[in-house]
C-alpha cells in the first residue's frame, strides 16, 4: 500500500510541474502585456513597472524565479491590485470557497447516497423511478439554470431565503450550497445505486440472507461497503467540477470566493492573479484526485493491482 | 413438414443481425424513443431555421421592448423586442453545432489514439496511455477558462478546446475494445493475410467497436454542449452577435426578476435537449449491452 501511495505521490509531481510550465508559458504569450491596455503610460514608468514585476527579464529568466517563488510559496503580487499579493488574495478567498465545497459535496453525499440506496433495494418499482427521474432532470439542469430559478422561486417570489452574500445574513448559505450540490447529489444517486445493485446480486448477500440476517444489517454491514465503492472513487472528480462549479455559484450570489477571483482576473486579464490561482486550484485538484485514489484502493484490493499493472478496469 | 414450417426454420436461420436485435430493445425503451424523437425534431428544426423562424435574427423592435408570451410571439420578447422563439431556434443551431462538433474532434483523436495504443501494444501502449493518464489529472475546466482569456474567444478555438479535453475517456474505451478484438481469429487472419495495420484497424477493429463509440458519443455530447454552456454563460463562450442556450439562460438570468420567460424558456429548451441525449444514451447502451462505458 505504502508503495502504491509513493508511486501515485511520484506521477503527481510532473503533472503540477505541467500545469505550472503550460500556465506560465500560456498567460506570457497571451496577446497584449498587463500594462497595455492602461491609459497611455509614460515610457519610463512602464520601465519601472515591468521591472517591479519582473517582466525586463528574459522569458526563461522569469519562469525560473517564479518557480523559485512558488518553492517559497510565493505567487507574488497582483497586476490589478496594486499593493496586494496573490496570496493574500488566495487566502481570502480559499475560506469561503472551502466551506461552500463541503456544504455542497455533504448535500450531495447525503441526499445522493441515501436516494441512491434506496432505490437500489426495489428496483424497477416508484421507489427506484422518482429518485433516479430526479437525478437525471438534477444532471441535465446546469447550475447556472437551477441557481437563478431557485433565486426566482425561494428569493424573489416565496421570499424565504436572502439571494446574496456570504455569511452576511442567516440563511445566506443555503441556496449557494444546494445550488452547488445538486448536480452532484444526482451523479451520487446515480452511482451508488448501480454499485447497490451490482453488490446486492452478488453471492455473499445471499449467503448473509440465507443467515437470517435482518435486511437493515445486510445492507448496510454488508452490501454499503462495495456497493459505495464507485462515489468515493467518484469523489476526486467531483472536486474538480465542485470547483468550476463554484464559479458560477459564486457569480450569481456574487459570494467573494476563489471561483470568483478566477473570473474576474481571467476578465481584468490580471495575468498573475489567474497564473497564481490556476496553478493553486490545479495542485488542489491534482492532490484530491489523489486522495480519492488512495482511498478507492485502500477499500479495493483489485483496484490497487490494477493501477500497480497500469491496465484500465 | 409443410411449407409454412419450412419458411419458419428459414427465417429462424437467418437470424437478426446484433444491429436489429438492438433496435428492437431500444424501441421497447419509451424514454430513449422519447429522446430520439426529440433530438430528430430539435435536429430538423435547426437545419431548417432559417427558412421556418417567425422572425428575422436580427430584427429589433425596441418600442416593444420585452414582453410576455402573447399570439404574436408565441415565448415573449426579450429587453430590445427580439422575438424570443427566434432567438431559442438560432441559438439552438449553435449549441447543437458545437456539441456535435466538438464531440466529432474528441472522437477522431480518442479512437485513433485508442486504437493504435491498443493495436500496437507494448512499450507504444504504455507511453500512449500514460499521457492519457496525466492528462486526466489535468484540471481542464480551468484550462479552457484561462485558453478562453488568453486566445480570445473565438468559436473554432472552443471546438478544439473542447475536444481536446472529451477524448481521454474514448481512448480509453477504444484501447480496451481493440485489445480484447486483437485476440480474435478473424484479426489473426487479417494478420496473417498481410494486411497492413491500418487497414485492420479501419475494417475490422473499430466497426467491430462501434457499439461502444456510438454509446459513449451518445453521452459526450450533452456534457459537451453543458460545457459551451457553461463558458458561454461566464461570458468566455460563444459572442454576440451570434448566439447559443447558454448565453440566452446568462442574459435571463440577468432580468428574470422583472421577465422570468426570457430565463425560462431557454432553459427548458437546453434541458430537455441535455435529457433527451442522456435517456437516448442509456437507451443505446442497454439495447447494445455496453457495461461499463461510464458510471
Amino acid at each position: 500500500m505504502s508503495r502504491f501511495i509513493a508511486l501515485r505521490l511520484l506521477q503527481a509531481i510532473p503533472v503540477i510541474l505541467a500545469v505550472i510550465t503550460v500556465t506560465f508559458f500560456l498567460v506570457r504569450v497571451a496577446p497584449g502585456g498587463p500594462f497595455d491596455s492602461e491609459k497611455a503610460v509614460l515610457p519610463e514608468v512602464k520601465a519601472a513597472l515591468e521591472a517591479q514585476y519582473k517582466l525586463d527579464l528574459p522569458l526563461f529568466q522569469q519562469y525560473t524565479a517564479y518557480l523559485g517563488d512558488l518553492a517559497e510559496g510565493d505567487f507574488g503580487p497582483s497586476f490589478k491590485y496594486p499593493g496586494r499579493s496573490v496570496n493574500e488574495l488566495i487566502e481570502a478567498g480559499l475560506l469561503v470557497t472551502a466551506e461552500l465545497g463541503l456544504y455542497a459535496l455533504l448535500i450531495a453525499t447525503l441526499i445522493g447516497g441515501l436516494a441512491g440506496i434506496f432505490a437500489s433495494l426495489k428496483p424497477n418499482s416508484a421507489q427506484d423511478y422518482i429518485p433516479m427521474s430526479l437525478a437525471m432532470i438534477g444532471i441535465c439542469m446546469p447550475t447556472f439554470l437551477l441557481g437563478p430559478l431557485l433565486v426566482l422561486i425561494f428569493g424573489i417570489e416565496l421570499e424565504w431565503l436572502p439571494v446574496t452574500g456570504w455569511g452576511d445574513i442567516p440563511g445566506d448559505k443555503i441556496l449557494p450550497s444546494i445550488t452547488l450540490g445538486a448536480a452532484y447529489a444526482a451523479y451520487i444517486a446515480r452511482l451508488s445505486r448501480a454499485g447497490m445493485l451490482e453488490v446486492l446480486s452478488q453471492d455473499y448477500i445471499r449467503t448473509a440472507r440465507a443467515k437470517g440476517l435482518p435486511e437493515h444489517r445486510v445492507v448496510l454491514k454488508h452490501a454499503l461497503r462495495g456497493g459505495l465503492l464507485p462515489v468515493i472513487a467518484f469523489l476526486g472528480p467531483a472536486f474538480a467540477g465542485l470547483l468550476a462549479g463554484s464559479f458560477v455559484v459564486e457569480t450569481l450570489f456574487q459570494i467573494p470566493g476563489l471561483g470568483r477571483f478566477y473570473v474576474q482576473a481571467a476578465f481584468n486579464r490580471d495575468y498573475t492573479m489567474i497564473l497564481g490561482t490556476t496553478v493553486f486550484l490545479s495542485t488542489l485538484i491534482v492532490l484530491f484526485n489523489l486522495l480519492s485514489d488512495i482511498l478507492a484502493a485502500s477499500l479495493n484490493p483489485r483496484l490497487r493491482h490494477q493501477f500497480h499493472t497500469g491496465g484500465m478496469p | 413438414m409443410s411449407d409454412s414450417g419450412l419458411t419458419a426454420i428459414q427465417d429462424a436461420e437467418k437470424g437478426t443481425s446484433l444491429w436489429q436485435d438492438a433496435w428492437v430493445r431500444l424501441r421497447k425503451n419509451k424514454l430513449a424513443v422519447f429522446g430520439l424523437i426529440v433530438l430528430a425534431t430539435m435536429g430538423v428544426i435547426a437545419l431548417l431555421t432559417p427558412w421556418i423562424a417567425p422572425y428575422a435574427y436580427d430584427a429589433q423592435n425596441l418600442d416593444l421592448g420585452a414582453t410576455p408570451p402573447s399570439a404574436e410571439h408565441f415565448l415573449g420578447t426579450d429587453i430590445f423586442g427580439r422575438d424570443m422563439l427566434t432567438q431559442i431556434m438560432y441559438g439552438g443551431r449553435v449549441s447543437l453545432a458545437v456539441g456535435l462538433i466538438a464531440t466529432s474532434v474528441a472522437l477522431t483523436i480518442g479512437v485513433t489514439w485508442g486504437a493504435v495504443a491498443g493495436y500496437v501494444g507494448g512499450r507504444t501502449d504504455a507511453v500512449m496511455m500514460r499521457l492519457v493518464d496525466i492528462l486526466y489529472a489535468l484540471p481542464f475546466m480551468i484550462f479552457i477558462v484561462l485558453l478562453m482569456v488568453v486566445f480570445g474567444r473565438n468559436i473554432i478555438l472552443l471546438f478544439l478546446a473542447i475536444g481536446a479535453v472529451e477524448w481521454l475517456t474514448m481512448a480509453r474505451i477504444m484501447r480496451g475494445q481493440v485489445q480484447s478484438l486483437r485476440q480474435q481469429e478473424f484479426v489473426e487472419a487479417a494478420v496473417s493475410l498481410g494486411l497492413p495495420a491500418r487497414t485492420i484497424i479501419r475494417r475490422h477493429l473499430i466497426p467491430n467497436a462501434l457499439g461502444p463509440i456510438i454509446v459513449y458519443t451518445t453521452l459526450t455530447i450533452p456534457s459537451v454542449m453543458l460545457l459551451e454552456a457553461f463558458l458561454s454563460f461566464l461570458g468566455l463562450g460563444i459572442q454576440p452577435p451570434q448566439t447559443s442556450w447558454g448565453l440566452l439562460i446568462s442574459y435571463g438570468a440577468e432580468t428574470m426578476e422583472e421577465y422570468p420567460w426570457l430565463l425560462i424558456y431557454p432553459g427548458l429548451a437546453l434541458t430537455l435537449t441535455l435529457f433527451s441525449l442522456n435517456y437516448l444514451g442509456d437507451g443505446l447502451r442497454d439495447a447494445l449491452d455496453v457495461r461499463g462505458s461510464k458510471d
